[in-house]
This record gives C-alpha cells, structure tokens and sequence, in this order.
C-alpha cells in the first residue's frame, strides 16, 4: 500500500548547533537524527537537544533551524522543506538549529508541540471544509479521539492512524476515472462530492498546497540550480484543484498544477504534434527558452510522471492532514 | 488585468491607519472613520488620515483584505507597529481596540485572532479567522434577497466589513451604507 511507504518516508538529518550558541570546548558534534517526512522540525526537537544542553550558553530557549541561512518554516511537513529546497537531495540533509534569537519578524512563534498540533488541526479542518463544503466533521470529533489522532501522526503510528480515520468521516476524493477502476470495491459515499441522477460525480474540490519555485535560466543538472536566500523566492498557493470533467479524458497531475500555474500551460502543438488551427504567430516561432516550463514535480520525495491520474495522485500520497503538497520546480517564461 | 489579459491575483489593501494611545492612564483610542478605495489593486493604497495632535505614542495598523480559495470567503489580515517600524503584540492591539469590539472578541465564536503568515508577504500578521464568516453572512442577507442567489460583490464585502471591521475597531463610513 502506497500510503505506508509515505508514513514510512523519511529524511536523515545532520543537525548542527548555530555557532554563536556553542558555549563549551570543543564544540559539540553534530546530532544524526531521521525525520519522518510527514513531520515536524519542532517535533524532533527532544532527540536533538540532549546533544546540545551541555553547549549552550544561559537562558530561554526559543528555538529555530535553517538551512543555508534560511529560517525553516517549522508548519511545512519535514519531508515538502527537503523535496523543495533541496533541488539535488542532499544525505544527510545539514541543518542548523538555534535555541536564541527567534527571527520573530519572519517567522511565526512556535511554542513546540502544542503549535505544530494546533496547525495540524486548523489544517485538517480546512482540508475538510474544501472535501465536504463545511468543518463540522472535524469538529464534531471528539476531544479524545482530535488527541489520539494527533498522536497517531507524531508517532508515525500508522495502525492507529488508519484505524481512527474513518471517525474523521472525511468524504472520498474522486472523479470518473478512479471511481471506474474501484468498481471491484464498494464503497460507501460518505458526502462531500455531489453525485447526479446518473451517479455521476459532478464537482470535486482537492486540498492541494502548491510550492513554487522559479529559476530564470534553464539548467542542464539539479546541482546548478541556484540557492535560495529567502522565502520571496518561493510562491505558495493554498488553493484547491477543481477536478475538472472532460469527457473521456482522464484528469492528470499536469492538468492539476495548471489550473494552479495557467502561466505554465503547454502549448497544444507542442504537446500533441498536432498541426492545430491556424495561428498568425507561428508556434515554432516562440522558442523553448520564451516559454515557461515546468522543470520539475515533486511528491513525496517522488520525481512525478504528469500524466498519472491525478485521484491516484491524491489518495495515495496525500498527507495525514489530507493535503497534497506539491513542491514544483520552474523555468520563468521569458518576457 | 495585465496587459495580457490575465488576471493578477491581488489584495485589497488598507494602510497606515493611526490609533493614538494616551501614554498615562487607560488607553484611550480614536476609531478613525475612514473612506476606502474598494478597487483591487497590487500596491497599497496610502490613505492620509486626519488625526488629532497629541504628543503621544502614535500606533500604526495595516489592513488587507485577502480572499481565501478554501473557505470561499474573503479573510481580513492586520498587523500593528510603532513609529519606529517594531511591531506591536496582540496584549497592545487589544488595548487600542473599542472596547465593545474586546467584548466581540471574546463572546463571540465565530471571530478570533490568530497569528498566521500573510498568504502573499511571507511575514507573521495577524488574521481574524474566516471559520463563522459564511454563516454570519447568511444571517445578514436573510432579511434582504429574496430569491436566494449570490448577492452582488459590493454589498457582500460591505455587508462582511460591517461585522469583522467592527472587531477590529473599524467603521464604514455612511456613504459605503446604501
């Protein structure tokens, strides 16, 4: 099952104290720890400090990491922050993590676990709102079953995980094509997307979080991809995927990320081979570095193929907060 | 629209609104009557506002309307900072806020405030969070469309203002009333 290698999915993690809070001779080695790619840096934080208490100068800890200078966004699941800001994946991934000098004017407070679990529910709530029209399933759970499910995730617990989600009673994601090919296994429409007279699923919305990272020269190696300096660089759109119908046409991972990034459309032409309707502007004309591309899709630590299904897409490697985050690595159309 | 003709996504903005705070005693704040171009544009609109002249500590509020694809429904964002540009707490905004907008806040459980990264600006703000907001609009336009159908933009932004900017300490001026 495709969802267990997500929950198994890991990064491993080499995590360096700041230099400015090193306070003992010689300094500490750094921490080797494996993060869960559906986690949180918060979350590790208790394997990671018993390396450092030793080393670190008196007071409050409020603590951070970054990578490269970057301030990590600590609410990003571990395993979309790898998939995106590494474009050729570094093992072990090398980290910082500071316990002083919160950058408090870029990034949110975080005051540990409570933080991460309070942003897992408010995003479950949303990813339910854009499923079944409203939060009431999220919120009619109750308190101890919101705990349990919580613990599931942050222990990576899948067992539990999967035997509580049918409590979330979160509707199906689906459109025609994955509901022909489950027609061997009935299951029971719990809502959310709206069904004709014919049985025929009408809308569907997919929590979706795209992030979008654009380079202006094209690359022959991921290495050469440059750095990032800051979070400028990188689009974030929060916005659901409206599946959309075509009649015997399946809906794909390409057609998801376009209806997010129209600017990135293929051209018809170039996609079919097709001669196509007559145009005053050449097609060729417009060459390949004028056009905006999409260089590079990653789920899951998972380089996609756009043309899978994208229902497949969603149910399988979506996250326990049932977003599908999609790093995306770009080529800026030349204006 | 861009000259492409595409669409660009914007937010409605609503900057350098100044809140003066007595510095001795129980904050005593001027709730600003305030005309807004409602037109939506990229860059902030800068809005000079009559205060009065006080020498004391001069507050800084800025507003942005966002429209929130998963909800549905627009989101305000507002942050606070001091002269000097230092952001200011939510303890400090609460006490330049009417205070029936703090009772709002606190009875209500549809309006509360959170601290959440600005969809566009990749900085922590402020937003009131959009959970209620659908169904205290229905509650709103019950009385006037009769036939049930999506009421025109304008009066669902009025209409929306009306509720959230009173938490938050801001009024319509009457003309925006139709």
């Amino acid at each position: 099952m495709a969802v267990k290698y997500v929950w198994e999915g890991a990064i491993p993690l080499q995590i360096h104290l700041h230099k400015s809070e090193v306070a003992s001779h010689p300094p500490p080695p750094p921490a080797l720890v494996l993060a869960p790619r559906i986690g949180y840096l918060p979350l590790l934080v208790h394997l990671i400090k018993p390396y450092f208490k030793d080393s670190l100068p008196p007071g409050e800890d409020s603590i951070w990491f970054d990578y490269k200078g970057l301030p990590l966004k600590w609410y990003i699941p571990t395993g979309v922050l790898f998939d995106l800001l590494c474009a050729e994946p570094e093992r072990p991934w090398n980290l910082t993590i500071h316990f002083r000098g919160y950058p408090s004017n870029v990034l949110i407070p975080c005051e540990g676990e409570d933080s991460v679990k309070w942003n897992f529910v408010n995003s479950l709530k949303e990813a339910a709102y854009i499923i079944n029209g409203n939060c009431k399933n999220v919120m009619n759970m109750s308190q101890s079953d919101q705990e349990d499910l919580w613990t599931s995730v942050m222990n990576g617990d899948l067992d539990t995980y999967t035997r509580l989600s049918p409590k979330i009673k979160m509707g199906n994601i689906e459109d025609e094509f994955s509901r022909k090919a489950s027609v061997s296994s009935p299951q029971s429409r719990q809502g959310g997307t709206e069904i004709d007279v014919a049985g025929q699923v009408k809308t569907a919305r997919v929590p979706v979080r795209l992030y979008v990272r654009s380079v202006s020269k094209d690359f022959e190696n991921l290495e050469d991809v440059p750095e990032m300096d800051t979070w400028d660089e990188i689009s974030y759109l929060n916005r659901p995927v409206q599946f959309l119908r075509k009649e015997g046409k399946c809906f794909t991972l390409r057609d998801a990320i376009e209806s997010l990034l129209p600017e990135y459309i293929r051209d018809r032409a170039q996609r079919s081979g097709e001669e196509g309707e007559q145009r005053t502007t050449d097609a060729s004309d417009v060459s390949q570095e004028t056009r905006g591309e999409l260089k590079l899709v990653r789920i899951q630590g998972i380089e996609m193929k756009l043309e899978i299904p994208f229902s497949w897409v969603v149910n399988n490697l979506m996250n326990p907060e049932f977003y599908l985050h999609i790093s995306v690595l770009v080529k800026e159309p030349q204006r | 629209m861009d000259s492409a003709g595409e669409k660009k996504e914007g937010y409605l903005s609503l900057e350098k609104i100044i809140i003066l705070s007595s510095l001795e005693g129980s904050a005593e704040e001027e709730s600003l009557d305030v005309t807004a171009d409602w037109s939506e544009k990229e860059e902030s609109i800068d809005h000079t506002v009559l205060v009065q002249n006080v020498e004391d500590e001069a507050h800084y509020y800025d507003y942005h309307i966002v429209y929130s694809a998963s909800y549905m429904v627009p989101m305000l964002y507002f942050r606070g900072y001091s002269s000097d540009g230092k952001p200011l707490s939510l303890d400090v905004i609460k006490r330049d806020l009417p205070s029936s907008s703090v009772s709002l806040l606190l009875e209500s459980k549809w309006t509360f405030i959170t601290q959440e990264e600005h969809p566009y600006l990749n900085r922590p703000w402020f937003k009131l969070h959009p959970c209620g907001t659908e169904e205290w609009i229905k509650l709103l336009s019950e009385s006037s469309s009769s036939d049930g159908c999506q009421m025109p933009v304008e009066l669902y932004l009025v209409s929306w203002f009306s509720v959230v900017g009173q938490v938050v300490g801001l009024k319509i001026p009457r003309e925006m009333l139709i």
